[in-house]
């Protein structure tokens, strides 16, 4: 059965648990990273002649990883099928022996999910932790997230439980159909025609 | 990488029993107070094994670790997986999900160590076990015939919170065992994180009064009874980050409807998604806030004042103590302007100092005075400033003027139910210690510099009227409090560097920290991950639980158990079998389990413990000062009048009596005072008010050594676009942040999430400056610009009062 994630934003306090649990689980250098956690803000907090000060900031954090799409950019582009979408769950990974290092997908991928692990000689992604899925488990961020902000499942399951598949940041959903649904808190709702920006992006890579 | 996760068959099938008992005994753990044993088996493979273990240091929260383990090296870590993923589970945050890389940092103590340059200098030399337990036997007697055991202080470390380490109920903590045993030490009172609200609230609820437990205060949960939650400073999203902690709780609070308004400088993470719960305020004025909001229900006939005059004492002249009637020194007098300051404490006059719009605090005040259930609560920031304490007891007075105090829904004001009465286990027994003088911890320094001059009403010394000696003898153990976590680290450098004031220093640690620099000797630790552990749940986590943690990893170098360290000691001194009473560390930690089973039969025997790792249980919502509300005359508070006295007699006295530093306040009512380095203090120099926040990259100084953490949760100076753009600072910029104290440098984080005129600095990052060279501080750490000012009555911490300007560097 095809696999999706699920990510509560209305809990998420962006605290870098889920992509921590994952480098620890991954082995990955300090620079390499499968998940991202976006901060986000708009509005400004600001103080008048007077002193008196009004804010309109809205806060809100993105913690994404692969999405596993449904229509995912980075296999169409792969030249040698390293790049593979599971039949069965819809779990997307790359195959490290096939993997040219050509990098392809990592200019395709919207969501910036691959990246080309030099050391090695082939691209590196999420695999939707797919040993620990295969044993019956969860991936390793989801069973990490303190406030339970993360679910992964059935895609029927998690479509019930999220609303959208797009926010800020993250690119339009219909490009290539992520296997992601979102349930919005009033500051990303609120936020989406705003002036939302990524206000961590020394942190984020 | 890939071969480690791939299980045997066998392992596999282990695995999916352990899911199916796991969900099996969730029905359980959603019953209040029910009883939850957890999954017994827990997969193995042919090559790794899983071990229980704990996250141990001093956020609040004991997080379960699954550690697995292969080649005798933890190759990842999984968290608490038992019971209902959807009520408490001890999940761990990001820091214990980076254990393996601070268990095995290049920062680890391995060896003994002496000085060989000056204090500070890091200049030291490896010597051997028997050389450091040597010197540091006969330093421990030269101090006893010189001075006398008063000269010896043990300084409070929070790192490792085990059953055998240091313990937070401050009754099983190792050093004190120890010297103890050797006559005793000079005791310290309170803690560096809530030391003002420890010494000071008793004078409002009573000698015996505990904010932090469960009698004294309400579960954050019963705030799911409330219509409107007020919280100032409180964010436990950033503070108490664990599956089972405040930061869960919270989510439930919100999750059930309760209206949510969050008074901070900062827009902190428990904001997050919600951004209307904001109100910005300027740093240390919440006293101001607090008592224009006392103007607004005084004034509209909003408070309850059958409830003042039958349980409170001072709140007007009805209720005045004799020695203060007729004076006009009641709170109302105070909140009127016809007493005190004369000063009528209006919304004009709280928008000024606190930057909030007059229109918005009566907005406020009138939400608070139509709410059917009002849960008020504060973080301890409020009262780690100069003028914390008063203002601090200034917000507890929201619910006691309104009567919202002792009643479902509601708390007391001063923070939240943050411990059990009664743990599952305790801890390794403390011996009364002989020597009776005890100081506020904060003044250790003092007591260093000038021991021979404190006295009762210059430095709260108790025990006795004044000090017989200065400190001479220090131990530090699993603490990084003598320059990074204390005020003003380079008065402390100077203090220090004068070797006939403290003679002798000893940090026994697991890295190798800035204060570590500063010892004589250094003795290196094992971590909780390299052997047996016992410990309750946290003081953050409202729930009862006991974890036994199994060794995952060998201690490196010859870093060893301390237990076994302070027998040695005990033994030069012929008192080895008194320390020990004949057991073994992991003996100990067996009696300690098996006297909390004697009064807890259902949890699980020591052996099995030692494979299911985990006993807990769910606890029912607690409303704190529940019996004295019900019934003050049965049950009153140990106040001298057995009420809430808004006007103290005590402080009264003391604020006549007391010799305080100038500019500093003792008031007897609930005020708003601004504090050295506070309210109105920027000068052109230094024009901006700088406080700290506690950050997810470490809990105080722990973890802030770890570079995975570092690269996504980067050390950086939070500054309003309205104060950065002038500075020609941009967010990534290298900035110079100068106080009357001292020089730091930090990267600029610039944002809209704090107040203009006010910086924000992540508190515990490592000092990293050459302190004989030019001080500047390259790490970042907030203590290098703060300067040493305890408060003036607990004379505790001053964390959150200084005044700094920022430049680009």
């Amino acid at each position: 059965m095809t696999k999706a994630f699920f990510f509560d934003n209305s809990r998420c306090t962006g605290c870098r648990t889920c992509q921590l649990a994952c480098k620890d689980y991954h082995d990955l250098s300090i620079d390499q990273t499968y998940r991202k956690v976006y901060d986000m803000e708009s509005g400004a907090c600001s103080m008048d002649e007077r002193g008196v000060v009004t804010h309109t900031c809205k806060l809100y954090h993105v913690a994404i990883g692969c999405n596993h799409c449904e229509d995912p950019a980075c296999t169409k582009v792969c030249p040698t099928g390293a790049m593979e979408k599971d039949p069965e769950t819809g779990l997307v990974s790359v195959d490290g022996d096939k993997c040219l290092g050509c990098g392809y997908c990592v200019m395709a991928c919207p969501y910036g999910a691959p990246t080309l692990d030099k050391t090695v000689g082939h691209t590196i992604k999420c695999d939707g932790c797919k040993n620990r899925v295969a044993e019956g488990k969860k991936p390793i961020c989801v069973e990490a997230c303190p406030l339970r902000a993360l679910d992964f499942g059935e895609v029927e399951e998690m479509k019930a439980r999220g609303e959208s598949h797009d926010i800020d940041p993250l690119p339009s959903s219909s490009y290539t159909k992520p296997s992601l649904y979102i349930r919005m808190s009033p500051d990303a709702k609120s936020s989406q025609a705003a002036d939302s920006r990524i206000a961590n992006p020394l942190e984020v890579f | 990488m890939e071969n480690r996760s791939v299980m045997t068959r066998r392992g596999f099938t282990a695995a999916m029993a352990a899911v199916g008992s796991a969900v099996g005994i969730g029905c359980l753990s959603s019953v209040q107070g029910g009883t939850l044993k957890p999954a017994k088996a827990v997969a193995e493979t042919a090559e790794e094994k899983v071990v229980w273990s704990q996250c141990n240091v001093n956020c609040g929260g004991r997080c379960i670790f699954r550690h697995h383990v292969k080649d005798g090296r933890i190759i990842y870590t999984e968290t608490d997986n038992l019971g209902n993923p959807n009520e408490h589970q001890a999940r761990a945050c990001l820091r214990g999900r980076t254990y393996r890389h601070w268990v095995n940092s290049p920062d680890r103590l391995l060896y003994p160590m002496k000085r060989v340059g000056k204090r500070g200098s890091g200049e030291f030399e490896r010597i051997s076990w028997d050389e450091a337990i040597d010197t540091i036997a006969q330093q421990i007697q030269k101090t006893i015939d010189s001075y006398g055991n008063e000269a010896i202080f043990i300084h409070k470390g929070t790192g490792k919170y085990t059953a055998i380490g240091t313990d937070d109920t401050k009754t099983g903590m190792l050093p004190q065992r120890l010297f103890a045993t050797l006559g005793g030490y000079l005791d310290y009172r309170g803690s560096y994180s809530i030391g003002a609200m420890q010494g000071y609230s008793p004078f409002m609820f009573g000698a015996t009064y505990n904010p932090l437990d469960n009698v004294g205060a309400s579960s954050v949960s019963e705030a799911e009874n409330a219509d409107l939650m007020v919280l100032f400073g409180y964010s436990a999203a950033d503070t108490r980050m664990g599956g089972a902690n405040g930061v869960w709780d919270m989510v439930k609070v919100r999750d059930s409807g309760t209206e949510i308004i969050q008074i901070d400088p900062r827009m902190n993470e428990q904001c997050s998604g919600f951004g209307d719960e904001w109100i910005p305020i300027r740093t240390g004025t919440d006293g101001a806030l607090a008592s224009a909001i006392a103007h607004e229900l005084i004034v509209n006939d909003a408070v309850d004042l059958d409830f003042l005059h039958t349980y409170c004492v001072g709140y007007d002249e009805e209720t005045m103590p004799e020695s203060a009637k007729g004076k006009n020194r009641s709170y109302k007098d105070y909140i009127m302007g016809t007493g005190y300051d004369m000063v009528e404490k209006t919304p004009e006059w709280a928008e000024v100092i606190t930057t909030i719009p007059a229109a918005q605090i009566r907005v406020l005040a009138d939400r608070i005075a139509k709410a059917d259930r009002l849960f008020v609560s504060q973080g301890w920031s409020v009262q780690r400033h100069s003028a914390g304490e008063t203002n601090m007891m200034a917000i507890c007075m929201i619910p006691i003027l309104t009567g919202q105090l002792g009643l479902p829904g509601t708390n007391t004001g001063i923070s939240m139910a943050a411990q059990v009465a009664q743990p599952l286990v305790g801890s390794i027994p403390q011996p009364e210690n002989p020597v009776k003088t005890s100081i506020p911890v904060y003044q250790w320094l003092n007591a260093i510099d000038h021991g021979e001059d404190m006295t009762t009403t210059n430095a709260y010394v108790l025990g006795a009227d004044k000090l017989k000696t200065g400190i001479k003898f220090f131990w530090s153990f699993a603490g990084n409090g003598i320059t990074n976590q204390h005020g003003d680290i380079n008065l402390v450098h100077d203090i220090l560097q004068d070797e006939s004031k403290c003679e002798f220093i000893v940090c026994h640690d697991i890295m190798m920290t800035d204060s570590c620099k500063y010892a004589d000797i250094i003795l290196p630790d094992a971590m909780v991950a390299e052997s047996m552990g016992l410990s309750t749940n946290g003081y953050a986590e409202y729930y009862n639980g006991v974890t036994l943690a199994m060794p995952a990893q060998e201690a490196p170098g010859e870093a060893r158990l301390a237990y076994d360290v302070y027998a040695e000691i005990a033994d030069k001194f012929g008192k080895k079998e008194e320390f020990t009473e004949g057991l073994s560390h992991d003996e100990w930690i067996e009696r300690i389990y098996n006297e909390g089973r004697a009064n807890n039969p259902d949890m699980p025997s020591f052996e099995e413990m030692k494979t299911v790792g985990v006993y807990r249980f769910d606890l029912p919502s607690q409303i704190g000062l529940k019996d004295f509300r019900d019934d003050p005359i049965a049950n009153p508070l140990s106040t001298p009048s057995g009420k809430i006295e808004i006007y103290s007699e005590q402080l009264a006295e003391m604020a006549e009596t007391w010799d305080i530093a100038e500019g500093d306040a003792i008031t007897p009512i609930p005020s708003f005072e601004p504090g050295y380095e506070g309210y109105g203090s920027v000068t052109e120099e230094y024009p901006l008010y700088c406080a700290q926040f506690h950050y997810k990259a470490r809990t105080h100084s722990c973890y802030s050594n770890v570079p995975e953490i570092a690269a996504v949760a980067r050390q950086q100076i939070w500054i309003n676009p309205q104060d950065a753009n002038p500075r020609e600072i941009s967010e990534g910029d290298i900035c110079a942040v100068k106080s009357p104290h001292g020089e730091i440098r930090i990267e600029a984080h610039v944002t809209n999430r704090v107040i203009p005129g006010c910086v924000f600095i992540p508190q515990g990052a490592w000092h990293d400056a050459d302190m004989f060279g030019d001080r500047v501080d390259h790490g970042g750490c907030y203590n290098t610009l703060l300067g040493y000012h305890p408060t003036p009555v607990a004379k505790q911490t001053n964390s959150n009062a200084v005044i700094a300007q920022v430049t680009k560097a």
